[in-house]
């Protein structure tokens, strides 16, 4: 039940609902797309961004929330830890919990490799878990890797490495395979077939869901693999640095014990950064739809010892994130609500663009809705867009949001508010780091050799912009192959002597380049605790 | 000016506004919270809480992400339960009630006392779903928990000593591995891109100048 301040705008949209189903809007061209972006985007807010003052990618620009933890302090000195012994020593040490971590995990230890995964929360608290409309994979008969290749490359501001993005339409029907064989529950028809829709930006319906639940469900199967393993999980335990051997490769990493603070020494042939995104951050001050631990940490590490960033100045904003009520503010609402038939409506009851323009395209004229047109519900804590979920029962039957979307359902009945009946209030969130470390198409870092990286913390597999359920792909598949290829590159890698010479070499740049900074770095938790 | 609540902390008081989640009220209260905190969204069971409103009988179960404070609640977090996890090998398990019995046979000692329901924070039918456990309608079990978030609050209210959503996971992975219907499309794409079916077509995608991309997707064809 919405109170009486929203109930003007209410009725409107209720008023246009025949009208606004039966609507058909039309995509925007590429001009529109170009102008709407240049001039609402985030992205293109010129000073939320500060240029590099060094590392690999000096010069470049970040989003300067980004840029200061890049450019801060190590959280220790080279003298803080023992590297000769060691607490754990493996073939693979993996880096990150969620879904590129545990896939690696999975392929390394399949390949025959000891591996073991540290994660500074609990394995499965990532965004894999959180990930609800579904993943990508070009399996139907009217669709192939070659079309799902051209919708990312266009979606993505045709900025993505070939090179990756052919492998990740190329291997996404045998991630649907193996995750199936795993037990996931895709949606499937009673013959098998997968039940399948569009997302922002596909040319084929391609969206293979497990409800709306599609992120966790593949989460906890993989999480239950790697117990089912044994392969060994150390919690509560961030990685706070690299550790590189005298010849330059990666060796391990500097644990952290996040309630104990005790340091530790992870010794390993082969690393693999699977430290997921960023939301956390706050970039622009805009709320987040990601986990608690989303503070960009494998971008930190892997920085500061010297590994390349590629598109670090590209973020995504989920066009739909909660903007009313305020105690779920920012939380994710999926875009399947929109591929199901949900229309984005403003206060005034009028469909004001194609619900289904890529992320980055919806996001920014969502923006410009609220902002220079006006037309945006007053929420309390800024404006927001209606988006009529009722549309979902009228278009595919009385049910269908309890059987395709019950987290959304679940979520908003907390608050008094049922979608089959009611519209919701949404308003761009932070979501997505478009950005990452600069991997090869065998998922090593191109300036670090050992380190490999998988997930949201890869850039370049996307190019600028991602389409949804690329992402929940992308650690399928890389993350598998980060498995599989850093097993085979231990076999024969022979260690060096450890040293963590590169921390007083980054200090030596800080202090170079005039940067006057106490913050340290990786930041591993935001604060949210209140300050008086 | 907002309207505060009084609410207990592990038994200490302290005034909160009374918009706010458990979770936030924690932080309002000043709270650095490493464990009982994860997605913040109510997909990962990570901040299962108990609480009794001062005065109230009744033990009641949430996410703290996921409920608004009350005054005079008496807040305790279960950040962690220690679950009864099995290591299996899903590839070599008896895909009948065996396996129940195997892995998981203190099931059958459930005492319908129907506390894993009445705690459930998701509000999930729990004692139905070991149910079917029991008898090994694995898709059922499937189903009715499929929202599970794994949080563990039914397991610690169980007399039995039932580790309900390990057993649930290992009926949702039996489900969608055997007997969910198999999916020919997806095995013949596969193989396909295993013969090399696709390969000229993107060898050129690979090659094509970016101007040529352009028209190729300003241009392409969308499925209604």
């Amino acid at each position: 039940m919405y109170s009486e301040q929203f109930k003007e705008s209410l009725a409107l949209v209720e008023a246009s609902r025949e009208k606004n189903i039966a609507l058909e809007p039309a995509r925007m061209t590429a001009e529109q797309k170009e102008k709407v972006l240049a001039s609402f985007h985030p992205d293109y807010k010129a000073d939320e961004f500060s240029a590099l003052k060094i590392g690999p990618n000096k010069g470049d620009k970040v989003p300067t929330e980004l840029a200061e933890i890049l450019q801060a302090h190590s959280r220790i000195t080279a003298d803080s830890v023992d590297l000769t012994k060691p607490a754990y020593e493996t073939d693979v040490l993996v880096i990150g919990g969620g879904g590129a971590g545990t896939a690696a995990a999975i392929e390394a230890h399949e390949a025959g490799a000891d591996v073991m995964i540290v994660t500074k929360l609990r394995m499965g608290d990532a965004n894999t878990m959180m990930a609800e409309g579904g993943i990508q994979a070009a399996d139907k008969p009217n669709d192939s890797p070659a079309i799902h290749f051209v919708d990312a490359f266009g979606g993505g501001h045709f900025a993505a490495k070939r090179e990756l993005l052919s492998k990740l339409v190329c291997d996404a029907p045998e991630a649907i395979k193996w995750l199936s064989d795993l037990g996931v529950e895709f949606d499937k028809d009673a013959d098998g077939t997968m039940v399948t829709t569009h997302g922002g930006g596909t040319s084929r319906k391609r969206m293979h869901a497990a409800k709306d639940y599609s992120g966790a469900e593949i989460m906890r199967t993989l999480r239950d693999e790697v117990l089912n393993r044994n392969i060994p999980v150390v919690d509560f335990t961030a990685a706070i640095e690299l550790i590189l051997d005298e010849n330059g490769k990666a060796a391990g990493a500097v644990l952290m014990n996040m309630e104990t603070k005790e340091l530790l020494v992870a010794k390993a042939k082969t690393v693999i950064i699977a430290t997921g995104g960023a939301g956390r951050m706050h970039y622009q001050g805009f709320p987040t739809s990601n986990h608690y631990g989303a503070t960009a940490d494998g971008l930190v590490l892997g920085y500061r010892a010297g590994a390349k960033l590629l598109y670090a100045e590209t973020l995504q904003y989920h066009p739909t994130g909660v903007a009313f009520p305020e105690q779920i503010f920012g939380a994710l609402v999926t875009e399947k609500v929109r591929s199901l038939g949900a229309k984005l409506v403003n206060a005034n009851g009028e469909v004001f663009m194609h619900p289904l323009e890529t992320r980055d395209v919806t996001a920014a004229t969502i923006i410009r809705e609220c902002s220079e047109r006006d037309n945006g519900v007053d929420c309390g804590n800024g404006k927001g867009i209606w988006l009529d979920t009722p549309m979902i029962e009228k278009i595919g039957g009385e049910g269908t949001i309890m059987k395709r979307i019950p987290a959304m359902w679940r979520m908003f009945e907390k608050y008094g508010i049922d979608i089959r009946y009611e519209p919701i209030l949404i308003y761009p969130t932070l979501h997505y780091q478009n950005g990452g470390l600069d991997i090869d198409a065998n998922c090593m870092t191109t300036n670090i050799e050992n380190l490999f990286v998988a997930g949201e913390a890869v850039g370049g597999i996307h190019g600028k912009n991602r389409l949804m359920g690329n992402s929940l792909l992308d650690i399928i598949v890389f993350g598998r192959s980060a498995g599989t290829n850093a097993a085979l590159k231990a076999k024969d890698t022979t260690v060096g002597k450890l040293t963590l010479d590169h921390i007083a070499k980054f200090e030596n740049e800080i202090a170079g380049a005039g940067i006057e900074t106490e913050m340290v770095s990786p930041k591993l938790l935001p604060d949210y605790t209140r300050k008086i | 000016m907002e309207k505060l609540v009084n609410i207990f902390l592990f038994g200490k008081k302290y005034e909160v506004p009374e918009n706010l989640t458990i979770m936030t009220a924690m932080e309002y209260a000043g709270y650095q919270l490493v464990r009982g905190c994860g997605c913040r969204n109510g997909f990962c069971g990570a901040c299962a809480t108990i609480y009794r409103i001062k005065g109230d009988k009744e033990l009641k179960a949430c996410l703290a992400c996921q409920t608004k404070v009350e005054d005079n609640m008496y807040i305790a977090t279960l950040p962690f339960f220690p679950l009864v996890k099995q290591a299996y090998d899903l590839e070599k398990i008896p895909v009948n009630e065996t396996v129940m019995m195997q892995l998981y046979p203190e099931i059958y000692a459930c005492i319908g006392c129907n506390a894993c329901t009445k705690s459930c924070t998701q509000g999930l039918n729990v004692m139905q779903y070991i149910a079917y456990a029991q008898r090994g309608e694995f898709e059922k079990c499937a189903e009715e928990s499929f929202d599970c978030v794994m949080c563990g609050v039914c397991s610690s209210r169980c007399p039995a000593g039932i580790s309900h959503p390990q057993v649930a996971m290992l009926a949702r992975r039996i489900n969608g591995k055997y007997l969910a219907p198999g999916c020919g499309h997806l095995e013949d794409r596969v193989k396909e891109i295993k013969d090399g079916d696709f390969n000229e077509l993107i060898e050129a995608l690979m090659q094509k100048p970016i101007e040529e991309m352009k028209e190729l997707y300003n241009n392409r064809d969308i499925e209604k």
